[in-house]
């Protein structure tokens, strides 16, 4: 049940992002930047915020006073900046809620993603809080009724011995200090969702916490524009002999308050532990398995630390060396955050398929899937492939080329497969062409698999392919699991760009195969150079 | 698409969902009740007597108590409940008998019901008993009120002079 909403979910997210990707490139895609801009409209509200509270005064009646002031006589400051504190308050919500949907529709809960998953609840919880206490600071109508009907649900709890509420039907019962109260609960409740906003984080590697500055820029003219456009204003003073009806509600934040009408407390109560209970338990509904996590082999780590640098789960530290080797530090795997996706295994300068070793072994491998093993899958895929423009394809498993049988090769991530392995293809003449074929650009299943492929195959990011790999037979092709047909159709696409190439020259010194495209060429050798 | 022409339209794009989240933000205004209807409330925290007398204790029982704490009485601690009922023209709209709240039973009744009502002149009836009767009421208010529209008429009870308020 829960795998067909997923896939529903996840057809509609592709729906919307092919074309975001097209507009604003896989870089600036917002929906690959949900995190970042929860975050950066956090800041916004958080900056705003402090300016706003220069002009708020926290008397009984000089709350609303004030605020009326900050609004209408120094609208081009103030006034702008009460609209930004709103407006970035509400997208704000709009970013989690998207997030958490987004997160959840691509499977990226589960696992050792649970933490996040996890820590993402009291995120929900400490953001409706916080803008919940903001909207009673103004003490307009609004703020009268999301008083009463906040303290009205809290009534419904077993805690307080008289029912709050009661201090908001009658203006006797209220004093300037509750103001000072909901002031500090407002500052300290914001601070406290930032603190669980970095715990949201730790565990992972790279979190993305600034969006792209042209996203950045764009969002805050665009806020400056809507600020204009439509201010944020008051809905008139409180008044508490009376019913505050009709009332402009917010309906990011106080979406669940009118159903306090419907319901009844007890029942939005209800529904709301139910919805806790079930995003605290999706990561284990069902729980995903897990393969065995990587192992590092000390005699072939050098420390360098690139597996470390890679790893998108913060899964392996730096330790000091511990066999006496002239090193300074090894890498050391933490069992429980590896996820397996191989991104390692690609970053070890050892993992060289060219390795002339009976038992090809690696600083660090998965062992239910070795680097052995992998190059073994690579020949034994290549040695079907015929024609004139045989291509290998080097697909993730959770991409759109991972259905694929002929000449193609399944991995956890594409960024698995080291550099050195698209240079064993062609320099031994296995292929034409090597099609890596990973996620959706802007949604990898392994969050960095895409790009350190790219800045692999760039020359930006050791381990580099190498410059005499013939780079118009190498293709990356970014599409996710449901968008198999365009995969399909871009592996078509380049093998018929490697038809038309002139014969691959063989420039590696030791092939012992030709540089022609014989179909009954001999068979591969498996390894010569170190 | 040339760099300006896509500029152009990540911003159109980015200009128009904010929009829509700042029209969201105080839009369609929410009505929670009636046009033209208004809200009663009957609310109050009131500890009824409790249900047994105090029983003076004897000297020698004083003697057998922690010297911090000889009292001259047992008092026990349970409240009764309390019962009330709220007529309108001459119809019940609400009565029930409120528990005290507290484990041991011991804290105050409370009340806190809401009814939207068609605004104009009601009787209002309203009466409680809070003693160990069984019949008729220790307190009680008769009157005639007219509830504006959109007026939130509270009917509370004040301890110290033992009378309910209206206002």
């Amino acid at each position: 049940m829960i795998g067909v909403i997923r896939t529903a979910l996840r057809a509609g997210f592709e729906l919307i992002e092919r074309p975001f990707e097209r507009l604003f490139s896989p870089a600036l895609n917002p929906l690959a930047q949900l995190g970042a801009l929860g975050f950066f409209f956090f800041w916004i509200v958080a900056v705003s915020g402090i300016y706003l509270f220069i002009f708020f005064d926290t008397g009984i009646e000089r709350a609303y006073q004030s605020v009326e002031y900050l609004t209408h006589d120094h609208w081009f400051h103030a006034g702008v900046m009460r609209s930004f504190h709103r407006y970035a308050s509400d997208l704000m919500v709009v970013m989690v809620a998207v997030h958490l949907l987004r997160e959840f529709a691509y499977d990226h809960y589960r696992g050792v993603r649970w933490y996040s998953w996890f820590t993402g609840l009291p995120i929900i919880w400490l953001l409706y809080a916080s803008g919940i206490t903001g909207y009673w600071l103004v003490w307009d109508k609004l703020a009268q009724y999301v008083a009463l009907v906040s303290s009205e649900l809290l009534d419904w709890l077993p805690i307080f011995g008289e029912p709050i509420a009661r201090n908001f039907i009658s203006t006797g019962t209220l004093t300037s200090r509750f103001f000072s109260l909901m002031v500090f609960m407002h500052v300290a409740v914001p601070l406290f969702l930032l603190f669980i906003m970095w715990v949201h984080i730790l565990r992972i590697s790279r979190p993305k916490v600034n969006p792209p500055r042209a996203l950045a820029l764009m969002s805050l003219v665009a806020l400056v524009g809507v600020a204009i456009w439509k201010p944020a204003i008051s809905q008139g003073p409180a008044a508490l002999a009376t019913v505050p009806s009709p009332v402009g509600l917010d309906w990011f934040f106080l979406p669940l308050y009118p159903l306090t009408n419907i319901w009844g407390n007890g029942s939005v109560w209800a529904f709301l532990g139910a919805f806790s209970l079930m995003i605290a338990l999706m990561p284990w509904l069902p729980p995903l398995r897990r393969a065995k996590p990587a192992e590092i082999d000390l005699e072939h780590c050098n420390g360098c630390t690139r597996c470390a640098e890679d790893c998108p789960y913060e899964a392996i530290r730096m330790v000091p060396r511990t066999d006496g080797m002239p090193f300074l530090t090894q890498a050391q795997v933490n069992p429980s955050l590896c996820v397996s996706c191989g991104i390692c295994v690609g970053a070890c300068p050892s993992s060289t398929p060219f390795r002339r070793t009976q038992d090809l072994r690696t600083g660090i491998d998965l062992p239910e899937f070795s680097l052995k093993e992998l190059r073994e899958r690579v020949v034994e895929a290549a040695s079907g492939l015929v024609g004139d423009a045989r291509v290998l394809v080097l697909a993730c498993e959770h991409g759109g080329a991972a259905g694929r049988v002929e000449g193609t090769v399944v991995l956890p991530c594409v960024a698995m497969a080291p550099p050195s392995l698209i240079d064993f293809v062609l320099s031994r003449n296995l292929a034409d062409g090597v099609a890596v074929a990973g996620c959706a650009e802007s949604a990898c299943y392994n969050r960095l698999g895409v790009m350190w492929t790219e800045q692999r195959f760039a020359g930006m990011r050791d381990p580099y392919l190498r410059a005499r790999v013939p780079r118009e037979r190498v293709a990356t092709i970014w599409a996710s699991a449901l968008a198999v047909k365009k995969a399909d159709a871009e592996i078509k696409a380049f093998a018929g760009r490697l038809a038309k190439l002139p014969p691959k020259p063989l420039r590696s010194p030791h092939a012992p195969s030709t540089a022609s495209r014989s179909p009954a060429r001999e068979p591969a050798d498996l390894g010569d150079e170190t | 698409m040339s760099w300006a022409l896509r500029m152009v339209g990540q911003f159109a794009v980015i200009a128009a969902l904010f929009a829509a989240v700042a029209w969201l933000s105080d839009r369609p205004a929410y009505r929670q009740i009636p046009e033209g209807s208004a809200e009663m409330m009957l609310t109050f925290v009131h500890g009824a007597d409790r249900r047994g007398e105090c029983r003076r204790l004897s000297p020698e029982e004083i003697a057998k108590l922690p010297p911090n704490m000889r009292r001259a009485q047992d008092c026990p601690r349970v409240r009764r409940p309390v019962y009330v009922e709220l007529d309108l023209d001459g119809r019940n709209l609400y009565r029930a008998s409120l528990p005290p709240t507290g484990i041991a039973g011991d804290g105050p009744s409370r009340v806190y019901q809401r009814f939207v009502l068609p605004a104009k002149t009601y009787d209002v009836d309203v009466r409680m008993r809070d003693t160990a009767r069984s019949e008729g009421f220790d307190h009680q208010r008769h009157e005639t009120v007219n509830v504006a529209p959109n007026q939130l008429f509270v009917i509370d009870y004040r301890a110290e002079s033992g009378e309910f308020i209206f206002r």
